[in-house]
């Protein structure tokens, strides 16, 4: 990972990921998909269910399992390709340089597992060297910058003493805990109510003004998009069908699919009676 | 403390009840001035020995004769070996619970890494073996286990002892026979439970931190999957006593099993009745220390 890289932060070209099947043909979840992140950006991906935005993003994890493989196109991270990394090396990346948030807030920290612990062991990870004291005070440190009120009584906490959104705050501090360049967020609000959406939301865009990480933002929620997002890549069916910037999209949606999915927003109009807004 | 207290309340109700049944069981059984005194018997000595042993009064009368003389730990006298039954069973039961112990030590032993391996790789080869091999070990009876153990081990290549409890070496053949079934179904238990686990999404956020998949499995996998298996242990562990008895004659073993197996043959009631009071009072005391072990292990189970 060159340090004095040029190029987009994270660029991936033509990435095909597939699926092994008992059958003899596999199933092409992700197909010839290309698309980058630069630097500090938020790019956002739409797209339903099985359009393959969430296999995307474990596929720059390597996080794949139940028999799914990259087969096809690179992944280059400042420069590097990280399909072609090692186990060990690929592993260096994960949670140091890209790290992910999950969908489920509730089901995503180990339940038998105090907070401070499970942050501490991503700090621990990739900064062995850190002393027991240094790696606590980090753990509350990270608890503050997510906001977290109560950090030292919160640390020694367990996930089901938490709510939906606290979880998700300790998620975001265990995915910054080693200051990553880019930050996955898969579908981070779905589960959560409207009001710690908008907050888990504020964070986000914070952390990504306030430390520059670049963020990829999986979502089917293109109001979330408009409030988060700086590019757009809508993917269907496997596919990239559109990518613009995010005013452009809202204002000129080119693909007819994306143009459905504006039309399946709720909006002001609508509810007015204007059943032709889009 | 509370928790404690609670459940320790609630033996109560529990001990009373069993009290009740194996007082009834006895009573149905039949009477034991028959089996007392000599065939040739006169009715006025039965009557004699009835009235002595207070087998004339009404049924719920001797119910609390039984129970007072149980609370003062008189148990009765075996009339086979005219000593207290109390203190036989006693004198036996250690043989019996560290061969028990011994056997579930060597069910977890066996157990939790082949479980773990089959989960890890499974539907391969290592899998469909430890499978194939579980449902063997649980399929064949003990008795027939021991014996064999000894034709091999004992009698053709004598490494171990054939029977008898003086030296460690005594333990392997029984302790192992013992727990090969045990081992079988926990091996199945702890797979299921280890592939429940390794798809839940918190083991998916470990690997994303970058962590080694070996540490993944020890630290995130591991510790979340044990929990069902020690309700089995918990439930397993009188099961095992029960169990021991056909061990104990298989090995000649001097435990209670064997106690057990004569006191039935030859109607010894004292016994009987001891054994059993002994085994569910072990139910009991191995049920609580599995909660006990819950609340240890799983910081979601509150009992409050």
């Amino acid at each position: 990972m060159s340090k004095n890289h040029t190029g987009p932060l994270l660029s991936v070209n033509h990435l095909v990921t597939e699926f092994e099947t008992r059958g003899k043909n596999n199933i092409t979840v992700v197909d010839d998909i290309s698309f980058h992140v630069n630097e500090g950006e938020i790019v956002a991906i739409v797209g339903e269910s099985g359009s393959g935005k969430s296999i995307t993003s474990l596929s720059i994890m390597g996080l794949l399992k139940n028999g799914g493989h990259v087969t096809g196109g690179a992944i280059l991270y400042q420069g590097t390709d990280l399909l072609k990394l090692s186990k060990k090396e690929r592993r260096q990346v994960r949670g140091k340089e890209m790290s992910m948030i999950f969908q489920e807030p509730m089901s995503s920290l180990n339940p038998m597992l105090r907070i401070k612990s499970q942050i501490a062991e991503a700090i621990n990870i990739h900064q062995p060297a850190k002393s027991k004291k240094q790696v606590q005070e980090k753990v509350i440190d990270l608890l503050k910058q997510v906001e977290i009120p109560d950090a030292e009584r919160v640390a020694n906490r367990f996930p089901h003493q938490l709510s939906g959104g606290m979880r998700q705050r300790v998620m975001i501090a265990i995915a910054l805990a080693c200051e990553p360049k880019l930050l996955i967020a898969d579908e981070p609000t779905t589960a959560l109510d409207v009001t710690t959406q908008a907050q888990i939301l504020a964070l986000i865009k914070d952390l990504n003004k306030r430390r520059g990480t670049g963020v990829i933002f999986i979502t089917h929620d293109l109001s979330v998009v408009a409030d988060i997002a700086d590019r757009v890549v809508v993917m269907y069916q496997g596919k990239i069908v559109e990518e613009a910037d995010v005013f452009q999209l809202f204002d000129h949606p080119q693909h007819a699919y994306t143009k459905k999915l504006m039309r399946a927003m709720p909006t002001i109009e609508k509810k007015a009676g204007d059943s032709h807004a889009n | 403390m509370s928790y404690l207290k609670r459940s320790l309340l609630q033996v109560i109700p529990s001990l009373l009840l069993l009290t009740v049944i194996i007082f009834a069981l006895v009573y149905v059984a039949g009477d034991p001035v028959s089996s007392m005194l000599p065939e040739n018997a006169t009715s006025e000595d039965r009557e004699i020995l009835a009235e002595s042993l207070g087998l004339n009064e009404p049924f719920y009368v001797q119910y609390f004769q039984y129970l007072r003389s149980m609370v003062t730990g008189d148990f009765g006298t075996s009339y086979q070996y005219q000593r207290p039954a109390l203190e036989l069973v006693l004198e036996r039961l250690p043989a019996t619970l560290t061969l028990s112990l011994m056997a579930m030590l060597i069910a977890i032993i066996i157990s939790i890494p082949l479980g773990i391996l089959a989960a890890l790789k499974r539907n391969t080869f290592v899998d469909f073996l430890v499978s194939g091999i579980s449902i063997v070990g649980k399929a064949m009876p003990n008795f027939w286990i021991g014996i064999m153990l000894i034709l091999f081990l004992a009698v053709q290549i004598q490494i171990f002892p054939v029977s008898g409890a003086d030296t460690p070496a005594h333990f392997v053949l029984p302790a192992f026979t013992l727990g090969v079934a045990l081992a079988a179904e926990m091996t199945r238990l702890v797979r299921a439970s280890v592939l429940e686990v390794i798809e839940e999404e918190y083991v998916q956020t470990a690997r994303s931190k970058g962590q080694k998949e070996s540490i993944v499995i020890s630290k995130h996998v591991f510790l979340n999957s044990l929990i069902p298996v020690v309700t089995i242990v918990g439930l397993q562990f009188p099961q095992l006593i029960g169990g021991a008895i056909v061990v104990e004659t298989v090995f000649a073993w001097p435990g209670i099993g064997r106690l057990l197996l004569t006191a039935i043959e030859t109607s010894d009631m004292a016994i009987i009745q001891t054994i059993v009071f002994v085994i569910a009072i072990f139910t009991i005391v191995v049920n609580l220390l599995t909660d006990l072990v819950y609340r240890v292990l799983d910081p979601r189970i509150k009992y409050n």
